[in-house]
């Protein structure tokens, strides 16, 4: 547990910049003992917007308070708190968020996602997870064949990590790469192999069949492959978020979101969403630009962040 | 989505009409649609909140009074003020002589920085200038290899220090400032008019990360500053654009991944804040895919109608400009022939990627995907339409009207298809030449209608050159080819 305790200092020294910035203190918000009045909610629905939460969430969970303080439920501010949390999480509640193994052979997980994203620094985050926290054999294959500079980013970042990588020419097959890669993790005897893709619009439907293939060769070559399409979504990304992780969802039924840049001033609110739509569970969220810059996903400790409340 | 916020605020403003009189009340109620429309864009809430309450004193005022449509009217009003506050246009890139010209590019980490140098490499060398790329990302792994690659598909040098890179990402003082200075002199050595710097991608609130920036800034004195802004940011860009600007005072913005189908609030968000022109928008991977910002398509954009002048113009700009001004001319005239309906769709090929404007328009991404085409069907309707119009007489080319039962049938047995669609290419061409005729003395107003005909799938009543091309699951087909075309890989 040592970790998501990491994770979540990791997560409140970000919030505290966030306030430095903003030059506003989340937990003002909640005064213990102030009234309750039509000002207040409109200032709880501005906060929430601007974590990307999204119209919709953001006026139902207003909308809820203000029923139970005109019913005379609630009277002060700080029992708002408990109503975002429990609207929050209510969704999260019942879902899994942990990784699927292979039961025997190499796990392999797919990783996609938007130009930028964060894809090839959260398959650095996830190689040093795998090795140093759960001591597996890790493997990472240069799926990006595409951008300038992107077989030799992962190439870097596996030798700073000192993991195996499998690698083509730039401008390579991708599937082709993909294909090595599997043997190779069979051969070798690897636990993980994670294969980094090229970034891709949702609008670029070539590049998304693209990547359907290259899901397929995996899927040919290693049972049960991918054991995990994990899809890395941009904290600062607004409401497109919600069609990236439909059109990924649809091409290569992703199992999990990585949110990456959790550290910046962006909640990542639109996860909401995500997850109230499609389901799709987050399962690790990027706070840096180190390997060690990963966590879990905890749904309390996120909300906890987004609303600047303090830990324990 | 344009058509469910103009049907809201229809809706709002049902019966009102030729009452001549709207109170404040249909104003705000409207104005929460439009606030809700703007959201959803991912303009920033206090960007929203300002912009609307703008709108409320003008529209209560007496457009909307004196107004036979008031919904309309209102749509128009906010479209314009969308308009206003993303301009004043300047897309110039300033040049100081002697040179070179500095140009520093700035943003958080995944915005498109290090490709937008290469596009801008690019179109400056399309202008006649001689530009030298700077790699002053030391922080992300193989970001210099990055730059490179991109300056070698440009034909623009770049210039590194492999010695100054971070080696463990930790900032090195005084390394980015040192290549830059090196870069600059390199370029007055070699007779290169302007030097671009690719920085590292960083967090506004990454001080020792901002600290490094600043100090690029102060001691080389950049000439320009630009932000490079992901369009499918959400609410957070007011941030990151606000301390940019603080700390940089930027010269203006470049919006990337404009190609995605996000709407694109994140732009007026971070014009807003700092008040900075939009320079240009990146459309694509490719390095020519760098365009020089409108306002109008945005403004339709934003509200979710689709970049539909973006369309028309970019459909225009790639036809061959003589045969457009002769099919123009006929066209006002109104005397736009089957016979320039057949050059116009020779004239389709041309107009690049489809996928790319079509990506504009909300909901036809969905659209096309429905339509489930398989590959050279278009090229095969095509074949077909020319075929019937091979079979037609002169005198049918010119006036289709004459093309009764008849000699429809003759038609349709000379090119071997259905008397069926003999009748529907005409119709096609019928719709596109009235609408064509449209485009021509086209108002807002009228690009709003164009809008609703496109968000009921009526593609072919578009008339845009090659709509009736472009076709919905109903009518059958689609082009699909010419979006492929432009395949990167
Ligand atoms: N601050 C911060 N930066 C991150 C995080 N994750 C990734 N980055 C940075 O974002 C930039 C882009 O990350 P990449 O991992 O190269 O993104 P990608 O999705 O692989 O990008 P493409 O391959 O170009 O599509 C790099 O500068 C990373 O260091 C994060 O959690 N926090
Ligand atoms: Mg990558």
């Amino acid at each position: 547990m040592a970790f998501l305790s990491k994770a979540y200092d990791k997560l409140k020294s970000a919030l505290k910049k966030t306030a430095q910035v903003l030059n506003t203190d989340v937990r003002t918000l909640f005064v213990p003992g102030r009234q309750i009045n039509e000002e207040f909610l409109g200032e709880v629905e501005e906060r929430l917007l601007a974590a990307d939460v999204g119209v919709a969430n953001s006026e139902r969970i207003v909308s809820t308070m203000r029923d139970r303080w005109r019913l005379g439920k609630i009277k002060n501010r700080d029992q708002c708190q408990e109503i975002i949390r429990e609207e929050m999480l209510a969704g999260w509640a019942g879902t899994s968020r942990e990784l699927t193994f292979a039961a025997s052979g190499p796990t392999v997980i797919l990783v996609a996602g938007v130009n930028g994203a964060g894809k090839t620094t959260s398959i650095a985050k996830l190689a040093w997870y795998f090795k140093n926290e759960l001591k597996k054999k890790v493997m990472v294959a240069a799926g990006d064949t595409f951008r300038a500079g992107a077989v030799h980013q992962l190439t870097i970042w596996a030798e700073r990590l000192g993991v195996d990588i499998v690698k083509h020419k730039q401008n390579a097959d991708a599937a082709a790469v993909a294909y090595d890669a599997c043997e190779a993790a069979k051969t070798r005897g690897v636990d993980v192999l994670i294969v980094d893709t090229a970034g891709r619009l949702p609008t670029q439907e070539h590049l998304i069949r693209e990547l359907v293939k290259i899901r397929d060769v995996v899927a040919k070559r290693i049972e049960g492959a991918p054991h995990e399409a994990l899809l890395v979504l941009d904290a600062t990304t607004g409401q497109n978020a919600v069609n990236q992780a439909k059109v990924f969802g649809q091409a290569i039924n992703v199992t999990g979101i990585i949110l990456a840049k959790l550290d910046g001033t962006a909640k990542g609110g639109v996860i909401m969403s995500i997850r109230d739509q499609l389901n799709i569970p987050v399962k690790f969220i990027g706070l840096g630009e180190t390997p060690e810059d990963i966590a879990k996903f905890d749904p309390a400790e996120y909300v906890m962040a987004l609303l600047g409340e303090k830990g324990e | 989505m344009l058509e469910t916020l103009t049907d809201k605020l229809g809706g709002v403003f049902r019966g009102l009409a030729g009452r001549g009189r709207i109170s404040e009340e249909n104003v705000r109620e409207a104005m929460r649609e439009v606030r809700t429309a703007l959201l959803e864009a991912d303009v920033n809430f206090k960007v929203v909140r300002e912009f609307t309450d703008a709108v409320v004193e003008k529209a209560i005022g007496e457009h909307v009074i004196q107004s036979l449509k008031p919904g309309e009217v209102m749509i128009k009003i906010v479209y314009d003020e969308l308009v206003k506050l993303m301009g004043p246009v300047d897309t110039r890139i300033y040049f100081v002589t002697p040179g070179p010209t500095v140009i520093m590019m700035a943003g958080l980490q995944g915005s498109g920085k290090t490709t937008t140098c290469g596009k801008l490499a690019k179109l400056l060398v399309s202008k006649g200038h001689h530009p030298l790329l700077a790699a002053a990302d030391l922080q992300r792994p193989a970001a210099v290899e990055q730059l490179k690659t991109i300056g070698e598909q440009v034909g623009v040098p770049v210039y590194t220090d492999p010695s100054k890179v971070a080696p463990h990402g930790q900032v090195q003082k005084g390394a980015a400032v040192a290549v830059c200075r090196a870069a600059i002199a390199e370029a007055k050595k070699t007779g290169r008019d302007v030097v671009i710097l690719d920085t590292a991608g960083r967090l506004h609130i990454d001080d020792a990360l901002m600290g490094e920036l600043k100090e690029v800034n102060a001691q080389l004195k950049p000439h320009q500053v630009f932000l490079v802004l992901d369009a499918m940011s959400g609410q957070d860009a007011v941030n990151s654009a606000k301390a940019f600007n603080e700390q940089l005072e930027l010269d203006g913005l470049i919006l990337t991944k404009f190609d995605s189908d996000t709407r694109g609030g994140a732009l007026l968000s971070a014009k807003m804040i700092t008040g900075k022109p939009v320079k240009f928008l990146g459309v694509g991977e490719k390095l020519d895919a760098l365009e020089e910002f409108r306002p109008e398509g945005m403004a339709q954009r934003i509200l979710g109608m689709g970049d539909i002048v973006g369309l028309v113009q970019s459909a225009m700009e790639n036809f061959d400009q003589e045969e457009t001004a002769k099919l123009q001319a006929k066209m006002e005239k109104g005397t736009f022939t089957l016979e320039d309906f057949m050059a116009q769709m020779a004239q389709v090929k041309k107009m690049g990627p489809m996928g790319k404007v079509m990506g504009m328009i909300p909901g036809m991404g969905d659209m096309m995907k429905q339509v489930n085409m398989k590959e050279g069907d278009i090229e095969k309707s095509l074949k077909r339409m020319q075929a019937m119009y091979q079979s037609m007489t002169v005198a049918e080319r010119k006036k289709p009207d004459l093309i009764e039962h008849g000699r429809r049938r003759r038609i349709a047995r000379g090119a071997g298809v259905e008397g069926g669609e003999v009748s529907k290419f005409i119709k096609d061409f019928e719709q596109s030449r009235d609408m064509m005729r449209a485009v021509g003395s086209m108002g807002v107003m009228g690009k709003f209608k164009m809008m609703r005909a496109l968000a009921k799938g009526d593609l072919a009543g578009l008339g845009m050159p090659g709509g009736p091309m472009l076709k919905t699951k109903k009518s059958g087909y689609m082009e699909k080819k010419d979006r492929n075309k432009k395949k990167r890989r």
